[in-house]
């Protein structure tokens, strides 16, 4: 009898063989492990970056002000931030040059944000005026970096922003005890700004809330009743064919065209007002609607005929069938379906950067109809900005872009736990 | 090798005597000692043993779920592949405990073929089905070679009148019983000892299944075949030896003719007239 | 806000007719809801429909085209002083007019003599019109209102089928939802190919297709030649092209491999934890890859290859020794291997449900003929898995080249002819970003050029999108 297996022993040609399966196995070991790695190198960059912009240094200065350099006449237009930093200076021991120097390097120091605190406080009691007072705010972005330990002194004084003498002072203003650490909650409670220190993610966050509301408003329904009409009406013949195959090819069309779309369409031929929620929502519904489409018809199709067989037994109607009875137990897939395609458009940009939503936005946007920042796009503006600060402002919004989505998935992931059901 | 057996419940070493065709002494293939099989925490077999002897047909009959689908996957370690499943006890093939593990299961599949349920021909060629077991086992040494090893086996298995003008056609296309016949060609092609064959006419119809018999009646000159099967009349046709399972444990083994004409066990007998099963 | 108060009130009308209606059905059946073919509620529902649908479809029509018609009507009439001036004169005294009408600000011209009699003039006028179109469409919808109950209602009757009726308005709304899918193809090949068709008239699309400059600078008067720039895509082309296949080689074995790895070896423990990592992966904005390719992938890749540079020719040269760290942040192999890690989800999550879609029968086949499991994979589950292999890799390269964010972040701007992944290159993606973004006037060939680009990229990721899918559907129906 031959013996296939002596013969391969002979050779040495087993031993090849289970090298070769050996090494297959590694490729694929190593194909998890790069991605995995991938993963982590990812959020653990954004991690780093980001986490720090979690916590401030706040500045609490006693400021007095100067009727000589306040005018109550126009209280617009004096200068609080110089005032602001004559007393920084008072406190440091120095005093003002006659180039302004001194008032210039302290003006770098802490932010504007002081200034304008004392500006609302002598126009709501002009009597303020002539004495001091504490107003407390943030330091500027790079004196926060310095505090952080983020720019060092190590860094030859000509490539970094504050000089020596700045960074003097900002220690001996540690020790005294008038900057203090804590929770960065002006990034959660501010708009845009172009100082990065008083840049928060409010405005984006409510932009995103807004838009994603106008999507859901638009592309539940619609998607709901089209998947219905789909898979519980429509004859099969080349017409629901099309429309089947057109649906599954718009769910993979890039999303930069459905911005092309909503610039062409909604905004040139609609004159839909530019940059706002509303059309933003317009432009996502669209992009959504063949995901929620899909997914309410697999849903659909996972309700057994029984079920419906039991409804027409008792008399009901088509219609009432599958709104008394198929709907509702397709519901929880529905729903799962749908929270992850929002999810996914919470992400979007691409689309948002067409319609003009890319305009800066210093306030907290103000209806449906006027310009709106996201935060997908706050990303990108920021990632744009030249300033290392905004670099560490654009991890963390990335960071609360993604406690969003991640919440959004969970609560995908329990509907569908929850209510998944084995017929 | 043989010895410490002794001890076991006396063992019918030879067909019985009845039986057409039988060869003169046909000693032991393959030696099964107290076979347990467990799937996660249930037991799947319980200490099966028997012999099933060479250049027979060996037939296993019982009723769905009796566990002798899995006891036929324990010969080949076909259970490796299947996750949290575990195999107690000896399985010896030619003194050798296929269960060791110093044994290569690619080796041990190499000398024991399997012919399944559905036929399950590779989406390709009829000649790269056959080519495939001599390919990956490096048996054959030139291109003639192998075309001659494809030729062989598809002649022993009685397909090559019908498929020679079209070797290399997908094999998909042909015919269930066809199929069928090509997969025990692609089996044979790395000239197994043993073959062993789920219910390899379930899925096809009366005369595929006929062909398949006779094939089976044929090959059993050369080889030692293990044969499932849910039809008794199957059984009684092809095999001289016959397996009784019952709820994962081994009733009954004998010569065919005995456990169809005189079975010891009131089991068997209730499951050969139908009242079980 | 004077149509969401039309509508309110519509709604609440439709709300009473509702009430009315279903009190009819029940007075008609003599409180035995039985003796009617349908149940009271229908009956009620019916005309209330016919009471509130067409009035509100008049008020929301109203409200998305009646701007465009008031400004019509206002420009019917042209007033000499305006007639007098330039086109785009012209054009900022009726966008002025029409803001002076509706109360908003308007542009920082100011209006003098004649024009501002005139600005003033079509200001009151526009105001009239405007509150002429806003009666007329409420009275008409007023009319609609009632004539649908009118109509509707004497038609209640005991036999009346109420419910087929309403469920024909159901099957209606359903319909016109399913055919929105359809209307959005269409609004997109419409939009683009119509303003692509513009863009055409000034640049011929032979041009547009094979030329190698691309630098659409255009005048920034409007007495410079409004065509100058060169609009030769070949450069973007071959900038998606190259970035594709880099993001390809990265995601294509990597994914693959996962994939084999997670349904082949993988036991079901590992498989239930990497899976949602992968998804996870998967599930993060483009714009967070960016980000994560231009602030670190980018100055990695860059210190990295100008250290070999320097290590190569031997550091840093001035003046005449030409090398000086050529490498930039901005580079194909950047932007293409962030998108390969983006695509690697993608590439393994399809694959990973075709080659589970092969039979076990075939690898058991396999291993019983003494297989190992790699030999079964490459021999046996990998080319009866290939056709949806190859769709799953051509859905994976159409999400690469209409990929935006990340190449808008990391790629660069610069259109250049060049097969070197360390150069900067720019794709057809972020020229489009680029061209729309910022200031823009609608009609100039620059703003246009980005349809034509996104025609471009359209056509070509339909045809990979169709082919692929059509694969795969193929390949499914095959297993299923």
């Amino acid at each position: 009898m031959t013996d296939a297996a002596q013969l391969q022993l002979k050779n040495g040609r087993l031993k090849k063989r289970h090298a070769a399966e050996a090494r297959f196995r590694l490729y694929g070991r190593v194909a998890i492990i790069v991605a995995l790695s991938f993963l982590v190198l990812l959020l653990g960059r954004i991690g780093l970056q980001g986490y720090s912009t979690f916590t401030t240094n706040t500045v609490s200065l006693p400021v007095y002000l100067d009727p000589a350099r306040i005018d109550r006449a126009d209280l617009e237009g004096s200068n609080y931030d110089y005032v602001v930093a004559l007393s920084l200076l008072k406190r440091m021991g120095e005093t003002e040059d006659e180039f302004g120097t001194n008032s210039g390097d302290a003006m770098a120091l802490v932010s504007r944000d002081l200034g304008f605190q004392i500006l609302d406080k002598v126009k709501a009691d002009p009597n303020l005026i002539g004495k001091t007072i504490i107003v407390t705010g943030p330091v500027k972005a790079d004196a926060d970096l310095f505090y952080k330990g983020e720019m060092t002194r190590a860094v030859d004084e000509a490539d970094r922003k504050l000089n020596n003498r700045q960074l003097d002072w900002l220690d001996r203003l540690k020790k005294s005890g008038a900057v203090t650490s804590g929770f960065n909650v002006n990034f959660f409670t501010h708009a845009d700004s172009t100082e990065p220190e008083q840049a928060g993610i409010l405005g984006a966050v409510m932009g995103s809330a807004m838009m994603l509301l106008v999507t859901a408003l638009i592309a539940v329904p619609m998607g709901v009743m089209a998947a219905v009409w789909l898979e519980e009406f429509a004859p099969k013949n080349r017409w629901t064919d099309i429309i089947e195959v057109n649906i599954n090819n718009l769910a993979a069309v890039p999303s930069i065209v459905y911005g092309l779309l909503g610039l062409a369409v909604f905004i040139n031929g609609f004159g839909a007002p530019r940059g706002s929620a509303l059309t933003g929502g317009m432009v996502l519904a669209l992009m959504a609607l063949p995901t929620v489409i899909i997914a309410t018809r697999s849903a659909l199709k996972a309700v057994p005929p029984s079920i419906r067989e039991a409804a027409w037994g008792v008399g009901a109607s088509r219609t009432q069938t599958v709104f008394h009875h198929v709907l509702p137990q397709a519901m929880p897939g529905v729903m799962t379906g749908t929270i992850l395609s929002l999810a996914h458009a919470l992400g979007e940009t691409a689309p948002l950067l067409m319609i003009g939503m890319i305009a800066f936005n210093p306030g907290l946007p103000q209806g449906f109809t006027s310009s709106a920042s996201v935060l997908p796009v706050q990303v990108f503006i920021w990632e744009n900005a030249s300033e290392r600060a905004f670099h560490e402002r654009t991890a963390a919004a990335i960071i609360v872009l993604l406690v969003f989505m991640i919440a959004m998935n969970a609560a995908a992931v329990i509907l569908r736990r929850r209510f998944e059901r084995r017929w | 090798m043989v010895a410490p057996m002794t001890a076991q419940p006396p063992l019918i070493r030879t067909a019985a005597p009845h039986t057409h065709n039988a060869a003169p002494a046909n000693p032991p293939k393959i030696l099964v000692r107290d076979v347990n099989v467990f799937y996660g925490a249930k037991q799947a077999l319980f200490d099966v043993t028997l012999d099933i002897p060479g250049k027979a047909v060996t037939a296993f009959i019982g009723p769905s779920g009796c566990g002798k689908s899995t006891f036929l996957r324990c010969i080949n370690r076909m259970n490796d592949t299947i996750q949290g499943c575990r195999v107690d006890g000896r399985i010896e093939m030619d003194g050798e405990n296929v269960n060791d593990s110093h044994i290569d299961p690619v080796i041990l599949r190499a000398k024991v073929g399997m012919v399944f349920q559905k036929p399950n021909p590779f989406p390709k060629s009829i000649f790269e089905n056959v080519a495939y077991g001599p390919r990956i086992h490096g048996i054959a040494s030139s291109k003639a070679d192998l075309e001659g090893i494809v030729e062989a086996s598809l002649k022993k298995a009685g397909l090559w009148a019908e498929v020679s003008d079209r070797l290399h056609q997908p094999g998909t296309g042909l015919s269930g019983g066809q199929q069928q016949r090509l997969v025990i060609a692609r089996a044979i092609a790395v000239s197994p000892e043993v073959i062993l064959m789920d219910e390899p006419c379930s899925a096809l119809d009366p005369i595929a299944t006929a062909k398949i018999e006779e094939l089976i009646d044929e090959l059993r000159q050369q080889y030692c075949i293990v044969i499932v099967t849910h039809s008794m009349a199957q059984a009684a046709r092809v095999s001289q030896r016959t397996a009784f399972f019952h709820m994962g444990k081994l009733i009954e083994t004998g010569s065919t003719e005995e456990i169809f004409t005189n079975p010891r066990e009131s089991r068997t007998q209730d499951y050969i007239t139908g009242r079980i099963g | 806000m004077t149509v969401l108060i039309a509508l309110a009130l519509l709604a609440a009308f439709s709300v009473g007719v509702y009430l009315i209606g279903r009190r009819r059905a029940v007075a008609l059946s003599d409180g035995k809801s039985a003796r009617l073919h349908s149940l009271p509620g229908y009956h009620g529902t019916w005309v209330a429909l016919w009471a509130g649908v067409p009035a509100a479809m008049i008020v929301i029509l109203f409200a998305i085209f009646g701007g465009r018609l008031e400004d019509a009507a206002l420009r019917l009439q042209v007033p000499a002083a305006v007639a007098a001036l330039e086109a785009e004169r012209q054009e900022v005294f009726w966008s002025d007019a029409g803001a002076a009408a509706r109360g908003q600000t308007q542009s920082e011209i100011a209006y003098e003599g004649d024009l501002k009699t005139a600005l003033d003039a079509k200001a009151a006028e526009g105001r009239r019109i405007s509150a002429i179109g806003l009666a007329a469409v409420l009275g008409l919808s007023g009319v609609l209102a009632l004539c649908g109950v009118l109509l509707a209602y004497p038609r209640l009757s005991k036999d009346f089928r109420a419910r087929n009726r309403v469920e024909g308005w159901t099957n209606v709304l359903l319909i016109a939802c399913s055919t929105i899918a359809v209307m959005t193809t269409l609004g997109i090949l419409l939009s683009l190919v119509w303003e692509s068709y513009r863009f055409f008239q000034s640049v011929s699309p032979a041009e547009f297709l094979f030329g190698t400059a691309w630098d659409p600078q255009i005048a920034m008067r409007s007495d410079q030649v409004a065509a100058d720039g060169a609009f030769g895509a070949v450069p973007l082309f071959a900038g998606t092209f190259l970035i594709m296949l880099i993001g390809m080689a990265v995601a294509a074995p990597v994914g693959l491999y996962s994939a084999i790895y997670l349904s082949e070896y993988a036991g079901p423990g590992m498989r239930a934890t990497i899976k949602p990592l992968l998804e996870i992966l998967a599930g993060v904005p483009t714009v967070v890859y960016g980000f994560f390719a231009a602030l670190t992938v980018g100055p990695t890749f860059r210190a990295f290859f100008n250290w070999i540079g320097g290590f190569l020719v031997g550091g840093p040269m001035d003046s005449l020794g030409q090398y000086l760290e050529t490498v930039q942040n901005q580079m194909a192999l950047t932007a293409g291997v962030v998108m390969g890690i983006m695509l690697i989800p993608f590439v393994s999550s399809l694959s990973d449900d075709i080659i589970n879609a092969v039979p076990q029968s075939l690898r058991d086949g396999s291993y019983a003929m003494g297989a190992t499991k790699s030999e079964t994979v490459k021999r046996v589950i990998l080319p009866a898995a290939l056709p949806g292999v190859v769709g799953a890799l051509m859905l994976a390269v159409s999400r690469a080249i209409g990929e935006t964010m990340i190449v808008t972040m990391a790629a660069g701007l610069q259109a250049k002819l060049t097969a070197n992944p360390l150069d900067t290159v720019t794709t057809v993606t972020v020229q489009i970003v680029t061209l729309l973004t910022g200031d823009q006037e609608f009609d100039s060939p620059k703003t246009l050029a980005a349809f034509g680009l996104g025609l471009t990229l359209f056509t070509v990721t339909l045809a990979l999108n169709i082919i692929a899918l059509g694969i795969v559907r193929k390949y499914r129906e095959q297993y299923d």
